[in-house]
């Protein structure tokens, strides 16, 4: 029974023994629906084992929605902690935990597998590609995700959850301070997933440059594409910092060294400086596909090209190099010279004139544009002036004197959700209505679409405003309640409310989800917008080899030109198709190496030797492998063309 | 698979040529990753606590004969590669064989190296000092060690099949890392030991 003592959860509460009740029946009812209705045959053919960019995609994207879920509940819980003064509903260390998973659970498990998961889904056919580059490890970059996300969320009901905050600083995430594995966790779960986001990087660099469709130079590619490829420069360079920062991590938790310690030399904020050194890129890693999914859509619904192509690449680019740049702008308060805080002063406020350049592109891409108020539309809409309230406070927080005003309270919970919510979530959710049937074949309902914005918006807007005014007048972040004295009370329960009407909005959009599966119309053809883009030449629902004949483009808007100018995409002759085999190993490496990393957590040695001895074999295994793909034949692709009215 | 013969082999597909760009930019993180560890070790190579400093514990002849062994197995994976070019089997499989023993040599002397500091009181926990010099070197040894397991397969599949696309493109490609890891071990030389030594 000793064996076993580890895994108990120190700090058990009913809310605690409740999930896991329903954590075991969700897991049991899953693999009871599939055996019932004999679907693992299906599951392993066309799902697990696929290395097909769109499923991965889809993937990706559900996942992120079941973390969005699990993340929104952490922050239901918080907003109802707080809503009223001296409440007990959380006790500190239940809160401290709620606000570490509901930070890491959005930026890391929710915000970028939805980024990934689009780039997957939409890069690939916007430059006329059969697939990724490499598309094996395509899968394996998404199963290790998988992995790290899924050790993640059983930390609350085995062992613990992280409870130091999303930024993990040392010396509280010490063994000293932090005493459960919790932290434990936090390494390894960002550690796997890291792995992955880094081959996804790899990936879509090369891919970008050396897939792209005959006649899209580097400035013809849809400026999402162009967004991907920096945003994957940026992870490149910036996830080797946060995988050292994590060894050390783990080095001083597990191994007992003195890196992050205030003893025998050790030095704590040094991972401060480490952790936003990959943090502050990671913002930007999240906004900049965001920025290019909006570009795409504000140029379809207003019925013009894309205003300052040009601009719009290089203020990216150099948002890109900037953004290693800031890093010490997050912790002014910690003790530098006035030198160093001046100039991580002017290097923040200089970031915001790139981001502002590209503000006024879009509104000059809507001026005297014919607009189309649609769902992606409306949130991309609301999404500019929103956003530039977030970006006006951001440079309000970089002046670094008056932070030591704003450091640590709420004015900064409600910068950083004013850039990241409308920021990033809207244009998720625009992303995914608008790219829907290109993914299934149709649509999702407009009406209950502008439901859910209007309910998520509104809900957005009391949700954050507030924390503007209570932070200004010193209520602490992360302070799991206040007295009553403070007269925090009622804008407190006003973010409740908020917090409450955006549940309500995504509630809606899981009801619209359904809804359409069942009475949308199916046959909705290539391009259901009247967009511009070569995604939008091919067939909805994609097949699986993307394009019958290799498209060639004239600009950006490739389809735009084919539709008003009568110049022809597909000229070529259909050939037969070179696809790559489906595999089993990603999905088999990455349950190994969530065995590694689990038994790591919990000092497990004999699981760690085990794990690691039998992923090194699936490597060896690998590289002996040879797998030369196959072909569809021509007869197949007309065939399925003709089935489905496709492009030729 | 459309094979192009005016490319060196290695170069030759598609997919061959999108490997080789993949990796070039797996070093680029790569190189990311050496310049954090760098970074950190410079910030604390004063932070000795207690324990001892760099000028206590460092030996310039096990360094020495370490850094001849790998820049010879630099040169010996350049012959390997020029050899391939040439199309001479059994040359290959020779100079890389000659390279993943000096990389085992290496290896050997980097693990006699370990064990010094160890009993001259220099362990993993001893001080961020001695930490995160045994993490830097820790980690360009777990590289070479990979890398010698690596080299092996790669070797192997030579004998078994010869020169192909895939086997040549292997070959290449590993040769990028080997070269890579002799790189990090110049900076490792000049900017650990002999910065430490002065």
């Amino acid at each position: 029974m000793e064996f076993f003592e580890r895994f108990a959860v120190p700090h058990p509460s009913p809310l605690i023994y409740a999930s896991m009740v329903a954590i075991g029946l969700t897991i049991l009812a899953i693999i009871l629906g599939i055996t019932y209705f004999k679907k693992w045959g299906y599951l392993w053919k066309e799902w697990l084992t696929t290395v097909d960019h769109k499923r991965i995609g889809i993937m990706y994207i559900i996942s992120a929605l079941l973390m969005l879920f699990r993340g929104g509940a952490d922050a239901v819980m918080m907003r109802l902690q707080t809503s009223v003064p001296d409440n007990g509903f959380l006790d500190a260390q239940h809160y401290n935990e709620v606000f570490t998973t509901h930070g890491v659970v959005m930026v890391l498990f929710m915000a970028m597998p939805f980024i990934i998961g689009m780039m997957n889904l939409v890069v690939p056919l916007q430059i006329g590609a059969r697939d990724v580059a490499f598309p094996r490890l395509n899968a394996l970059s998404f199963w290790l995700f998988f992995a790290g996300a899924m050790l993640f969320n059983i930390s609350f009901v085995i062992g613990g959850s992280p409870d130091a905050g999303w930024t993990n600083y040392y010396p509280l995430a010490s063994n000293d301070f932090s005493t459960s594995v919790g932290v434990n966790y936090y390494n390894w779960a960002l550690q796997i997933s890291g792995l992955g986001t880094l081959m996804t990087g790899i990936n879509f660099i090369v891919t970008i440059i050396k897939m792209r469709a005959p006649g899209m130079k580097l400035m013809k590619m849809p400026m999402f594409t162009w967004s991907a490829l920096i945003t994957n420069a940026i992870i490149v360079f910036a996830f080797p910092v946060l995988t050292i920062a994590l060894l050390m991590g783990t080095l001083d938790r597990q191994f007992g060294t003195a890196l992050f310690t205030s003893t025998d030399g050790g030095m704590d904020m040094h991972w401060a400086n480490l952790f936003w050194v990959w943090g502050h890129p990671e913002v930007y890693i999240l906004i900049l596909p965001a920025f290019g999914i909006y570009s795409q859509i504000i140029s379809t619904f207003s019925g013009r090209n894309l205003y300052g192509y040009k601009s719009m690449v290089a203020s990216m680019v150099i948002i890109s190099l900037m953004s290693f740049l800031v890093w010490a702008h997050h912790f002014f308060t910690m003790g530098h010279d006035a030198f160093t805080n001046s100039i991580f002063s002017v290097t923040t406020m200089a970031i915001a004139v790139p981001t502002g350049i590209k503000i006024f592109n879009w509104l000059l891409t809507m001026w005297k544009g014919k607009i189309r108020f649609t769902v992606p539309m409306l949130y991309s809409v609301a999404f500019i002036p929103l956003f530039t309230i977030g970006g006006v406070t951001g440079v309000m927080l970089g002046v670094a004197s008056a932070d030591f005003q704003y450091h640590n309270t709420m004015f900064l919970v409600a910068h950083f959700h004013n850039v990241i919510i409308p920021g990033v979530v809207f244009a998720m959710l625009a992303g995914l209505t608008y790219w829907w049937p290109k993914m299934f074949g149709f649509m999702l309902n407009e009406k209950i679409g502008k439901w859910a914005f209007w309910f998520i918006t509104v809900g957005f807007c009391f949700s954050f405003f507030p924390m503007y005014i209570t932070g200004l007048d010193g209520q602490a972040r992360r302070m799991y309640t206040y007295s009553e004295a403070t007269g925090f009370g009622p804008l407190n329960m006003l973010s409740f409310f908020g917090a409450g009407l955006m549940a309500i909005g995504f509630v809606i959009i899981v009801y619209n989800v359904l809804y359409s599966i069942k009475n949308s119309p199916r046959n909705i053809g290539n391009d259901p917008w009247d967009a511009r883009s070569l995604e939008w030449a091919t067939q909805s629902p994609v097949q699986s080899y993307n394009f019958p004949v290799t498209p060639e483009v004239e600009s950006a808007d490739a389809l735009w030109d084919q539709k008003k100018k009568g110049s022809q995409i597909f000229k070529g002759k259909v050939e037969k198709i070179h696809m790559p085999n489906n595999s089993g190993l990603p999905i088999i490496m990455s349950g190994i190496m969530f065995v590694f990393a689990f038994s790591f957590v919990f000092y497990i040695w004999a699981g760690v030797i085990i794990s690691a001895i039998a992923f090194f074999a699936c490597m060896v295994y690998r590289t002996f492998e040879k797998d030369d793909g196959y072909y569809i034949p021509v007869s197949e692709i007309n065939e399925t063309e003709n089935k489905n009215g496709g492009a030729n | 698979m459309k094979i192009d013969n005016t490319q060196p082999l290695e170069y030759s597909t598609e997919q061959n040529e999108m490997n080789i760009l993949g990796f070039w930019i797996f070093l680029g993180a790569e190189i990311m990753l050496f310049a954090t560890l760098f970074t950190t070790y410079f910030i604390y190579a004063d932070r000795t606590g207690s324990g001892p400093t760099g000028a206590d514990i460092f030996e310039i002849t096990p360094v020495l004969i370490e850094t001849f062994l790998l820049l010879t197995s630099s040169f010996t994976i350049g012959l390997a590669v020029n050899a391939m070019r040439l199309q001479r089997k059994n040359a290959t499989i020779a100079f890389l064989a000659v390279t993943l023993l000096l990389g085992a040599a290496f290896l050997s002397v980097e693990i006699y190296e370990f064990m010094h500091y160890y009993h001259v009181g220099a362990g993993l926990q001893v001080s961020a000092f001695t930490g995160m010099l045994l993490t830097t070197l820790g980690t360009h040894g777990a590289h070479v060690t990979f890398g010698l397991f690596w080299g092996l397969f790669i070797l192997m599949q030579i004998k078994k099949d010869g020169f192909n696309p895939r086997t040549a493109n292997k070959t290449f490609i590993f040769s990028l890392y080997w070269h890579f890891l002799d790189v990090m071990w110049i900076f490792i030389f000049s900017f650990i030991y002999l910065k430490g030594m002065m």
